[in-house]
């Protein structure tokens, strides 16, 4: 029963780290280049976007949400377990969300570096 | 993709290693936080390794959040990962730790991983459109040539 407990919370950990990251980059997409923002109107301006944008403030929320969560399933399971397979679950998520709620080109090549990535993460953490 | 973005990228890799190995280090000395010593969190965050692990922390987020302004989600987090790579082998040379195996394996995917995203084009999705264009820059052609796979779609537009 103890490492249900553990899955579902990996899970959860996973699901919130993804609506943050979506969240934020989309909310980041809205405010626009900040290389190109900041030259043209300066600093303030895009703090000013930032802040005025309700996705980074959900996703800021839901990236918080996933931290405490993570802290949950550690005192559920082992480190050993947890961490590396809430990271590497979390690249995987990611490139589902970002096709499907983003409509990035995950192409052939992102998916293998994604695959990759959340492999090697496992391996190295684990 | 300019200097510069390599830059962000760059600081989005050391920023996260750095801001986690320093937590990790200070609460180390700190020992364990509970629920009902609450203040034991107040003597973790006047810790240096701490406090500066904070610092290096929001500045990983400030360059994150950077970075997703100009590039995709798909690209930001494998091309960010050699983190993990730079860990390990801050572990060994600095810590002299020993790596397993199994654990260089895990470096040489994530390296394989950060090649593959890192040759193709940084942003491709077609929100670029309406955020793009409405500050004057060419958002349906970028959008268009990132369709059709141009792997030179970016570089096109920028300065």
């Amino acid at each position: 029963m103890r490492h249900v407990y553990t899955w579902v919370g990996i899970l959860v950990v996973v699901f919130f780290s993804v609506v943050g990251d979506v969240l934020m980059a989309r909310a980041m997409k809205q405010v626009g280049d900040v290389h190109e923002l900041w030259r043209r109107s300066g600093l303030w301006l895009v703090v000013g976007r930032v802040l005025s944008n309700s996705n980074f403030f959900m996703g800021v929320t839901a990236m918080a949400v996933a931290f405490f969560s993570l802290l949950f399933a550690l005192s559920w399971g082992d480190v050993s377990l947890v961490a590396p397979a809430a990271a590497s679950l979390t690249f995987i998520g990611n490139a589902f969300a970002a096709k499907i709620f983003l409509h990035e080109k995950v192409d052939r090549r992102r998916w293998i570096a994604a695959v990759l990535v959340a492999g090697g993460v496992a391996l190295l953490a684990g | 993709m300019t200097f510069r973005k390599y830059l962000v990228l760059a600081g989005v890799t050391v920023f996260a290693a750095a801001g986690d190995s320093m937590l990790s280090y200070g609460m180390k000395q700190t020992g364990s936080i509970s629920i009902h010593h609450l203040q034991g969190l107040i003597s973790a965050v006047l810790n240096p390794y701490v406090a500066v692990g904070i610092l290096l922390l929001l500045a990983f987020f400030a360059a994150y959040m950077n970075a997703l302004s100009w590039a995709d989600l798909t690209y930001v987090l494998p091309a960010t990962s050699l983190g993990y790579v730079l860990l390990a082998l801050v572990a060994k040379f600095a810590l002299h730790e020993q790596i397993s195996l199994l654990r260089w394996l895990g470096i040489v995917l994530i390296s394989g991983g950060v090649g593959f995203v890192a040759g193709g084009p940084a942003l491709t999705h077609d929100e670029s459109q309406s955020a793009i264009s409405s500050d004057g820059r060419p958002g349906p052609l970028l959008a268009k040539s990132a369709r059709s796979g141009a792997p030179q779609s970016c570089e096109g537009a920028e300065l």
